[in-house]
């Protein structure tokens, strides 16, 4: 997993071998001195159908494959394509400053906003100092002091949502990262201010709603968002952390899932073959979208926009009534 | 003669609690059915014999060694609640099967008969002391107490309903979490909870949270961590991840107490500690601590 150049999703095989020839084929017309760019042409052409087939009919799991691909694009590199002149604050006020959740100002064109979301690391390295891009209480903390910060000085917020879930450790627990979470959730619930959510890749359950309660949610097209990772699920079902495949559909975790469930707004559309094969292209979309959400909301007087966010997520469970 | 005095000194039933391998929560199993009378039952904590009915009038908490017994929701209410007070409302929501999940309906359909109630919380509106307030008791042996939309709803109305009539909350935790079989939909459940949460907050209406015997994951990270006064059972784990969990993914070594009240009220998590047997009391002291005085103003 910290390696990227030796993640291999394992349903693009067909498609890998096909770019293998065509690269051995035009290096040998090179040394041969050979023009066999028509050849060349129609396989590039094959490839790019069997891309788009494989591409277009995506199970689940292998959705969740592409949410967790090593080089997917992080919240920072997000940050440097889609914002502008961010300023990072750091810190939680009460215990130490915690690198998994990055926070700040920022501009989203002229409009200036306070951005949160989890950080992964691009190498075991970064890893190790990010924490997997899970957060301690203290980054739950610091995203509430920045969102509090937020509506004292009427901007709007922006969290982008990318973790593998809440992180299992003992200190975690010991300065109560389960209040933390809570206390999040109940800020974002009554904040002053708009707020528009991104799910980048994970969504890893609390670690995931304690920066994801807002106004609008938007989720990338290859992103997952569940209750319990889909090895934890298949463990508890079948005793078996192998058939998370399985666990992953019955879940009901993709983006077009959570729009049915009425959990999502909206769907980014990813480049083809995912969100890491073209960063800038990505995030222009994510520019978009977020553009449109926010302006639609942004003038709402905040009582309707209050009233809003409760009716959005009073109405999403489904029950009986006898 | 003596023979059957010593057969029947055998029939005890073992109390152990414990976390089975999977790192669900095995509640102890004396929970499971309501002892018939006249049987011995021994303590999961200090192993010494408790006649069931001494066990029964004790509130369940072992005379012995104060160690407390998974108690059921009703039980709470009959013991908590001032006689003839209690008005169950909202009791005619129930889970569906929104997702169409394995086994959902199975675990539905054998919760319902085992605990003989619809869902995993009840609630409603009572006395204690006198002073009237709304109540949400959950259950743990309705699949594990856990938290799905139905349950969700059930305590999202009965905030709203004390919101609405100026009452004061409690509610008693008894979770493993959210519940799996509806997916996203009882994650969900923590927002719409912590949410209404805020309309009592808005209104300064008191909210006491009491953790029992387990309260761990997405319920104890939403409203059940956001009373205005938390108050635990002895012992009780509480927590969000599994200690399980913990060791594996970061090979800690957990210290002995992790995840018990004792060990949350050490670390600032919660306000105090109160025995079963204390509980009512300490409830109608601090409800009538908030009890609002008519302020009369000077002009």
């Amino acid at each position: 997993m910290s390696n990227g150049s030796n993640y291999n999703l394992d349903f693009e095989r067909p498609l890998k071998e096909l770019e293998k020839r065509i690269e051995e084929i035009k290096l040998f017309a090179e040394e041969k001195k050979i023009d066999m760019s028509e050849e060349i042409a129609r396989m590039e052409e094959k490839a790019h159908s069997l891309k788009t087939e494989i591409y277009k009919k995506l199970t689940p799991w292998q959705k969740v494959q592409i949410a967790r691909h090593p080089k997917r694009p992080t919240f920072l590199e997000y940050i440097n394509l889609i914002f502008d002149g961010f300023i990072e604050l750091h810190g939680d006020r009460l215990y130490r400053d915690d690198p998994a959740l990055v926070g700040g100002l920022a501009y989203l064109e002229e409009i200036p906003v306070t951005i949160l979301g989890q950080q992964k690391g691009r190498d075991t390295k970064e890893n190790i100092f990010r924490n997997f891009g899970m957060p301690h209480p203290e980054g739950y903390r610091k995203a509430i002091r920045l969102m509090k910060q937020a509506e004292k000085f009427g901007r709007p917020v922006i969290t982008f949502v990318d973790v593998a879930g809440a992180f299992p450790g003992k200190e975690a627990e010991e300065r109560g990262q389960g209040e933390a979470v809570a206390r999040a959730i109940m800020e974002m619930a009554g904040l002053r201010t708009p707020i528009v959510v991104v799910i980048t890749g994970e969504g890893g359950s609390g670690g995931a709603l304690a920066v994801g309660v807002g106004d609008r949610l938007l989720m990338l097209e290859n992103a997952y968002y569940s209750v319990i990772s889909p090895e934890g699920c298949a463990s508890i079902l079948w005793k078996d952390a192998s058939k998370a495949p399985q666990a992953a559909e019955v879940l009901r975790i993709t983006a077009d899932d959570l729009i049915d469930l009425q959990v999502v707004d909206e769907l980014i559309p990813e480049p083809l073959g995912g969100a890491h094969t073209d960063p800038e292209e990505m995030a222009i979309r994510i520019k978009t979208h977020l553009l449109k959400n926010l302006k639609a909301i942004i003038d709402l007087d905040f009582d309707h926009l209050l009233a809003q966010r409760y009716e959005k997520f009073r109405r999403i469970g489904r029950y009986l009534e006898e | 003669m003596f023979k059957d005095l010593f057969r029947a000194k055998q029939k005890y039933v073992t109390i152990r609690q414990r976390e089975v391998p999977d790192g669900s929560l095995q509640q102890p199993e004396a929970a499971k059915k309501e002892l018939p009378d006249g049987l011995w039952v021994k303590c999961g904590q200090c192993n010494q014999m408790i006649y069931h009915k001494d066990l029964v009038k004790n509130l369940k908490v072992c005379p012995k060694c104060q160690y407390h017994f998974r108690i059921s929701a009703w039980e709470r209410i009959n013991y908590l609640v001032d006689p003839g007070s209690f008005q169950e409302l909202y009791e005619n929501i129930t889970s569906g099967d929104p997702l169409n999940f394995p086994v959902y309906q199975e675990k539905i359909a054998k919760s319902k008969k085992r605990t003989e109630l619809k869902e995993g919380v009840v609630t409603g509106v009572g006395n204690i002391g006198g002073v009237p307030l709304a109540l949400g008791v959950m259950d743990f042996e309705f699949i594990g107490g856990s938290m799905g939309s139905a349950v969700g709803e059930k305590l999202v109305r009965i905030f709203e309903y004390a919101a609405e009539h100026g009452l004061p909350v409690v509610t008693f935790a008894a979770s493993g979490g959210a519940r799996m079989y509806e997916g996203i939909l009882s994650l969900m459940q923590m927002a719409t909870t912590c949410q209404a949460l805020s309309r009592l907050a808005e209104k300064s209406l008191l909210y006491i949270s009491i953790l029992t015997d387990p309260t761990t994951g997405g319920v104890f990270a939403s409203f059940a961590s956001q009373g205005d006064i938390i108050i635990a059972e002895p012992g009780a784990l509480i927590g969000f991840a599994g200690a399980r969990v913990i060791q594996q993914t970061t090979r800690q070594t957990l210290p002995p107490g992790f995840q018990r009240s004792e060990f949350l009220l050490e670390h600032g998590m919660i306000d105090l500690i109160i025995n079963r047997k204390e509980l009512r009391n300490t409830l109608a002291r601090l409800l009538r601590y908030h009890q609002r005085r008519k302020r009369v103003i000077n002009q």
